[in-house]
């Protein structure tokens, strides 16, 4: 009788261990999907509705322009969920792992135009060629839009969600005050056709600045913004490494540590805390600014600084930022996910994402509705801004991208241009900044 | 339950069940019922236990063993984290780079001087809060709970807060000390205070917890050698150095043990204190510790085979210090 006891012990036992590894495994074997608590082990079948899974990093905007909610209302049977990572740099770590292991990927993964080349280059194999998927019409798009997420073979892999025009975003009353004009197109004229016109008008800015304020936010924006109107910046059209060659390059760091260095730019690190709180403690007149980035001065502000900003043509047509979506062919809903992602990213919908979040759209056709063209933003008051906008994005360079974009200008804005707001030479910190990038891009 | 009528095997020597003739085919049946009762008992007895231990070990196995022999197998490789099957063999390049690696090097300092700045403060905090919670006190159990608070609180949680204070221009830290007239300190870029910020996130953390377990082992000491030093004359101080600390010595080595391999992997903390893109531990690398270095080579610049490498030389490094850690702590055994 004992034994029987202890056997059937045993084999609880057993079993409970069993269940209990079962359980560590099956939390493997989905990992993942995870926060998309609807597609556990219903294959995304749930209630009879197909839910599709959208991987975002950062506030894309999707839900909060009611895009989801009116594709929803229009296929009663999808359901989307979205699972958003803050920072693309723990975004995109995570999707590549997913990507190469072809596993733990979501129905649509969103990937960014800095690793877009990447992408392409390396794991084109695990994504659907969305050119050919339905209702996606090739010439709707930025031709230069859609070549960034096409493979060698004229596979596309992504289609273009937003683009980031670059326009310079500054203060009226900070430049009142400096004695500076404040109309849009005479601030315009101030510095077109050369970045270091921008520099110039900096120095007049300081010469008579409101006290504890600075002509631009950091020396990460300007280099960024510079570099955005360089046709080849880090890699040549052959996909050859040139970023410590090209004199562009190098005159876009001198340029930028030298306005850093006398002050004209304020020591800070975009999107970090202290950025953020010099912009609600309005420390600075003007940033470079693609149009998402109104979004991000809106959310840091202080209410009192609505209609103070004003949007103005920046010296030279450039691009920065703008996203892809791209559908893995590993995901539960494949042909589902597609047919969502060429709605999303049709000018329609681009364009009340516009509306809504500012980012703006790659489809030029887009830029002819009225949600783009009387578009205008609580920050900059009663100014249209599509239309600088959409005159930008038809200015922007067709850029060369290479994989490794993100590490070099990483490199160039934290572990270089910054060095010169500590009384570091240009020198010392280009030297700083090319050993570290050298390193990393080292195999 | 089936087994036990169809065995047919010779009886085990020792079981349970003394022999019988087999005269009667009742007695016989429950004979060997009882017999292969006893055998599966005795294999019940043998084996259990390791069926007990093995999810452990399987586990172990599947996620220590394997990864430990995968990653030195890949740090013998040219690989990539876009194509981790695409393994190219460099031998020993990948450890041989690491002496003229720089920023190796740099790591390894500043772990060093992190783990320095932040595992000596605080382990004399935590002893000297051990020693007043052994005290007669109000309310003690809150007290001991309330030092394991910080333990408890999700590392990156409190590392965002401690960017906040730690803050340039508008953080809390140099608003108070501009209230008494120093000036502000840029604690993100400069490179001392930006390591004793880090460790200041990492004593927040650990104190406590050492301090517990002093207290385990001060509770462990008997009380009448209080009451016989103190009718020796011993004041309080006296009953610590001479009381106290003998009866801590392996209590205290366990800690720094425990406490040098934890600052050798610090890897949170500067991660979460760059509040910058992360990896790099600052502009200059100031705060960039080997965990942090590991990360930015493995799963920023993606390559699989120099992380690798510099992982198994972290383990070396560990188990290093580990001997001297033990070599250390015989000597003192034999000392007393």
């Amino acid at each position: 009788m004992r034994a029987r006891i202890r056997t059937a012990r045993k084999a609880m036992v057993v079993a409970a261990v069993a269940s209990l590894g079962a359980g560590l495994l099956a939390g493997c074997a989905d990992d993942g999907g995870g926060d998309d608590s609807s597609s556990g082990g219903s294959g995304g079948d749930s209630g009879g509705k197909t839910t599709i899974s959208v991987g975002l990093f950062g506030t894309m905007g999707f839900k909060e322009a009611g895009l989801y909610a009116e594709y929803e209302k229009l296929n009663p049977k999808i359901k989307i969920a979205e699972n958003v990572v803050q920072r693309n740099e723990n975004y995109y770590p995570a999707l590549l792992n997913h990507l190469t292991t072809n596993s733990g990927l979501l129905d649509v993964q969103a990937v960014e135009v800095a690793n877009i080349a990447e992408v392409t280059a390396t794991q084109a194999d695990k994504l659907e060629d969305m050119s050919k998927a339905p209702g996606v019409d090739k010439s709707k798009w930025l031709d230069w839009k859609w070549q960034q997420a096409t493979a060698k073979d004229g596979k596309t892999i992504g289609l273009g969600t937003d683009v980031g025009p670059m326009a310079i975003c500054y203060r009226t009353d900070l430049f009142k005050q400096a004695g500076l004009p404040t109309d849009p197109a005479e601030v315009g004229k101030l510095w077109a056709g050369d970045w270091a016109k921008l520099v110039d008008v900096g120095e007049r800015y300081k010469s008579k600045a409101p006290k504890g304020t600075f002509f631009m936010d950091s020396p990460g924006g300007l280099i960024q913004a510079v570099l955005g109107s360089e046709k080849e910046k880090f890699y040549d059209a052959s996909g050859e490494i040139i970023y410590k060659t090209n004199p562009a390059v190098k005159a876009a760091f001198d340029l930028t540590a030298e306005a850093a260095k006398n002050g004209l730019v304020q020591s800070q690190t975009q999107f970090q805390p202290g950025w953020n709180s010099s912009i609600a403690n309005n420390k600075f007149a003007a940033i470079a600014c693609p149009p998402w980035m109104l979004g991000t001065i809106k959310g840091y502000s202080k209410p009192d600084a609505a209609g103070k900003w004003a949007v103005a043509t920046a010296p030279k047509g450039a691009n920065w930022g703008g996203s892809f979506l791209t559908v893995p062919k590993s995901g539960k809903n494949v042909k589902e996910a597609q047919k969502f992602v060429a709605w999303l990213t049709a000018p329609e919908q681009q364009a009340k994402l516009f509306k809504v979040q500012g980012s703006f759209p790659s489809t030029p056709s887009a830029y002819t509705m009225p949600e783009v063209t009387g578009a205008k933003n609580e920050m900059t008051g009663d100014q249209a801004i599509g239309e600088i906008f959409a005159e930008a994005a038809k200015g922007a360079p067709v850029q060369v991208i290479g994989p490794k974009d993100q590490i070099i200008m990483q490199g160039l804005t934290d572990n270089g241009v910054i060095l010169a707001t500590k009384g570091k030479s240009a020198k010392e910190a280009w030297d700083s900044a090319t050993k570290t990038i050298d390193n990393k891009l080292d195999q | 339950m089936a087994t036990r009528h169809d065995t047919t095997a010779s009886p085990v020597k020792g079981g349970a069940a003394p022999g019988r003739p087999p005269e009667d085919a009742a007695a016989e049946k429950e004979r060997r019922r009882r017999e292969g009762l006893s055998r599966r008992w005795q294999r019940d007895i043998r084996w259990s236990p390791y069926a007990f231990v093995s999810p452990f070990f399987l586990l172990f196995v599947a996620f220590g063993l394997f990864p430990l022999i995968y990653t030195g197998w890949a740090s013998l490789h040219q690989v990539e984290l876009t194509a981790p099957t695409d393994m190219n063999w460099v031998g020993l390049r990948n450890y041989t780079r690491i002496f003229d690696d720089e920023f190796f090097w740099n790591a390894a300092k500043n772990t060093l001087t992190i783990g320095i700045i932040s595992t000596v403060p605080q382990l004399l905090m935590a002893m000297g809060i051990a020693h007043i919670l052994n005290y007669k006190l109000r309310a003690s159990t809150f007290f001991r709970v309330a030092m394991l608070a910080p333990y408890a609180t999700s590392i990156a949680a409190a590392s965002l807060v401690f960017v906040l204070l730690f803050g340039r221009d508008y953080g809390m830290i140099n608003w108070g000390l501009d209230a008494v007239g120093i000036n502000p300190v840029d604690w993100q870029n400069d490179k001392w205070p930006s390591q004793f910020a880090v460790s200041t996130i990492i004593i927040w953390r650990w104190t406590g917890y050492n301090a517990l377990i002093y207290l385990a082992a001060m509770q462990a000491i008997p009380q009448d050698l209080y009451e016989s030093a103190a009718l020796d004359g011993a004041n309080r101080w006296q009953q610590f150095i001479h009381v106290t600390l003998p009866a801590l010595r392996p209590t205290i080595l366990f800690t720094v043990v425990v406490s040098t391999i934890g600052a050798s992997q610090v890897f949170g903390e500067p991660l979460l204190f760059d509040a910058n893109k992360g990896t790099s531990g600052g502009a200059e690398h100031q705060f960039q510790t080997l965990g942090l270095y590991l990360y930015e080579q493995g799963w920023v610049a993606q390559h699989l085979g120099r992380a690798s490498a510099i992982a198994w030389t972290m383990f070396l490094i560990l188990i290093v210090i580990g001997i001297v850690n033990y070599v250390i702590s015989r000597r003192l055994r034999a000392s007393s």
